[in-house]
């Protein structure tokens, strides 16, 4: 992939900007009757059918890393445009992406699946066989937990939806329930945790409580209608519906059944969360009900008073969203944003609300309520009980600062 | 569906009964219906190939041994490039030290600090080190890596030697250091 061009990046984001020029050029073409039409229609012949589409060359939204970095970038992470993309769909070119030891190509024709471990029939499955299989399609998000880590610490001012939040993306995922591959193999009574692992370099793995596993764990082959990316774990990953990222096994090569966690290094040394008293919180799979305002937000550049559109996305790794509020006074007061269907559990939901700007100073913010009853926390509030170490799982509300002059910034720390 | 079930337990003892009533059922080792048909049984050289995880009681490791003394030669060749000569100056993650940090305002979290298991530590070095050829040690040098980080970091004596019956007895120091998810955190409203 062609790496993100940071120096579009604030720019291209400019839509108010960029709405205000086509607007002027919509009212120049209107003055101008007399004169020839645009030529922005050619009348030329256009290009032909063709076997895979791509965008327009005039869209260059990208996703973001950072690459002026000591960390190798096969173990980096790349970060979705929440400001540029629309509706709750995360188109699969633009869903995150975090390796932690590069994309392996693996063939389709030879890769396979195996359960075994505590159970009375080890199996191998081929890719052709799992997708023969009774299918299931679901709509979810998959968030990393490390997604908006940075603002634990306090986040830059100058930072945006996209750097802060973007480790999180929304797709349709089609696979079968791992819960139908167990009962063919039959799990023992003392199975109680499943290792999953991938079949990159580094073999990447976590255990599972086999609870969620019978629940509603899928072995995915296909995103978005096609089959999975290869940055997302083609031909097969484990998905873990409202789990953290990186329980969500991509590149499966096995499932094994056993009577305890493996204790692997990512659910030990890695993703764990550290409290201020110095001990760890381990298995901390659910993402907690998170919003944000992803339009406009910072980077943007109001021109002026009026009425704007404030949009965003909300969800829950415990179920669905059950209410957007805003608020455009720094928290003094809330209203109800208006959530657009399909408000699917576990799936991001876009929530809109309009706002007539005054022109002067405001700290805007999202925050949400799930159908658990559980509503979105002031960072502080997340703070004062596990303080700025934890790094992981920060669902704080995000407030973003808008200057009188239009500048719209970091309001985190505002 | 509309609520999460967020505690383990019923669900699992759940399904373990039935399993339970269903192996009675069926006779022995007959736990459920085989009906899918796909999937083949996996050859015993196939599951050796894939079968490398190593728990916490010592299951998964392999015959051999090491000590930190033959340890710092495969560190030099293998691992200082990217841990630095004493592990604790990187480029990429540090390894040695940290112990006491972790409730400070700058916690570093490395093998000594961290790390609850010893076999852990084994398990990730065989998967994943070094990270640009991993799993290409032999079990003998996975084993003196690990006895050299854990000598490093004061865990263990230069001389003692790591093996598949020592190696899960090594105690570390953060070995307690980890509670269960309490979330949510955060005071619940009433449904809405």
């Amino acid at each position: 992939m062609a790496p993100a061009d940071r120096s579009l990046s604030p720019r291209s984001r400019r839509w108010f900007l960029r709405l205000g020029t086509l607007w002027s050029a919509a009212l120049v073409a209107c003055q101008s009757k007399s004169a020839a039409p645009p030529s922005a229609e050619p009348r030329a012949l256009g290009s032909a059918v063709s076997p895979y589409g791509s965008r327009s060359r005039f869209e260059k939204t990208a996703r973001y890393f950072n690459q002026n970095t000591k960390v190798p970038l096969e173990e980096a992470s790349s970060r979705t445009p929440l400001h540029d993309t629309y509706g709750i769909i995360t188109p699969s070119s633009l869903h995150f992406e975090r390796h932690h030891s590069g994309v392996p190509e693996l063939d389709p024709a030879v890769h396979t699946l195996t359960v075994h471990g505590l159970v009375d029939r080890p199996l191998v499955f081929t890719v052709d066989e799992l997708r023969h299989l009774p299918a299931t399609s679901r709509i979810h998000f998959l968030e990393c937990s490390g997604n908006s880590g940075g603002e634990w610490r306090g986040g830059s001012t100058d930072s945006d939806v996209q750097r802060i939040h973007g480790l999180t993306s929304c797709s349709e995922w089609t696979g079968v329930p791992v819960s139908m591959l167990m009962r063919e193999c039959g799990v023992q009574p003392r199975g109680t945790w499943v290792l999953a692992e991938g079949a990159d370099a580094g073999k990447h793995a976590r255990s599972i409580p086999m609870k969620k596993i019978m629940d509603d764990a899928m072995v995915v082959y296909a995103q978005n209608g096609e089959p999975l990316r290869p940055e997302q774990g083609y031909p097969l990953r484990l998905f873990l519906p409202g789990w953290e990222g990186n329980a969500n096994v991509k590149w499966l090569r096995r499932l094994k059944v056993l009577d305890q966690p493996a204790m692997t290094r990512e659910e030990t040394s890695k993703y764990t969360d550290l409290m201020p008293d110095g001990t760890a919180r381990q298995f901390t799979f659910d993402m907690e009900p998170k919003s944000l305002i992803t339009r406009p937000s910072g980077g943007d550049m109001l021109p002026g008073a009026g009425v704007y559109e404030l949009t965003g996305i909300a969800w829950s790794g415990r179920g669905s969203i059950a209410r957007v509020e805003i608020t455009v006074d720094g928290g003094a007061t809330w209203s109800a944003a208006e959530l657009q269907t399909p408000v699917l559990p576990r799936a991001h939901t876009r929530f809109r609300w309009s706002w007539t700007w005054d022109g002067k100073d405001a700290l805007i913010a999202s925050r949400c309520t799930d159908s658990t009853g559980y509503t979105q926390p002031p960072l502080p509030d997340l703070i004062k009980v596990r303080g700025v170490n934890s790094q992981y799982h920060n669902n704080g509300i995000q407030a973003w600062k808008v200057s009188a002059d239009g500048k719209i910034a970091n309001g985190n720390r505002a | 569906m509309a609520t999460a079930r967020r505690h383990p337990g019923p669900f699992v003892v759940e399904v373990a009964a039935i399993v339970a009533i269903a192996a009675f059922a069926a006779g022995p080792a007959v736990t459920s219906a085989q009906s899918l048909h796909v999937g083949r049984t996996p050859t015993p050289a196939e599951l050796k190939a894939i079968d490398i995880e190593v728990t916490p009681d010592g299951r998964g490791l392999p015959p051999g041994s090491g000590t930190a003394a033959a340890g710092k030669d495969v560190y030099t060749r293998r691992c200082e490039t990217c841990h630095g000569a004493t592990g604790k100056d990187g480029p990429q993650d540090v390894l040695v030290g940290g112990q006491g940090s972790l409730a400070t305002a700058r916690p570093l979290k490395t093998v000594g600090s961290y790390w609850p298991y010893a076999t852990t530590l084994w398990d990730y070095v065989n998967r994943a080190m070094p990270f640009d050829h991993p799993s290409t040690m032999t079990p003998n040098e996975v084993y003196a890596t690990t006895a050299y980080l854990l000598f490093m970091n004061g865990i263990v004596g230069e001389q003692d030697v790591l093996d598949q019956t020592t190696l899960p007895q090594v105690k570390m120091p953060n070995r307690n250091g980890f509670v269960p998810d309490p979330r949510p955190d955060m005071p619940l409203k009433k449904k809405p």
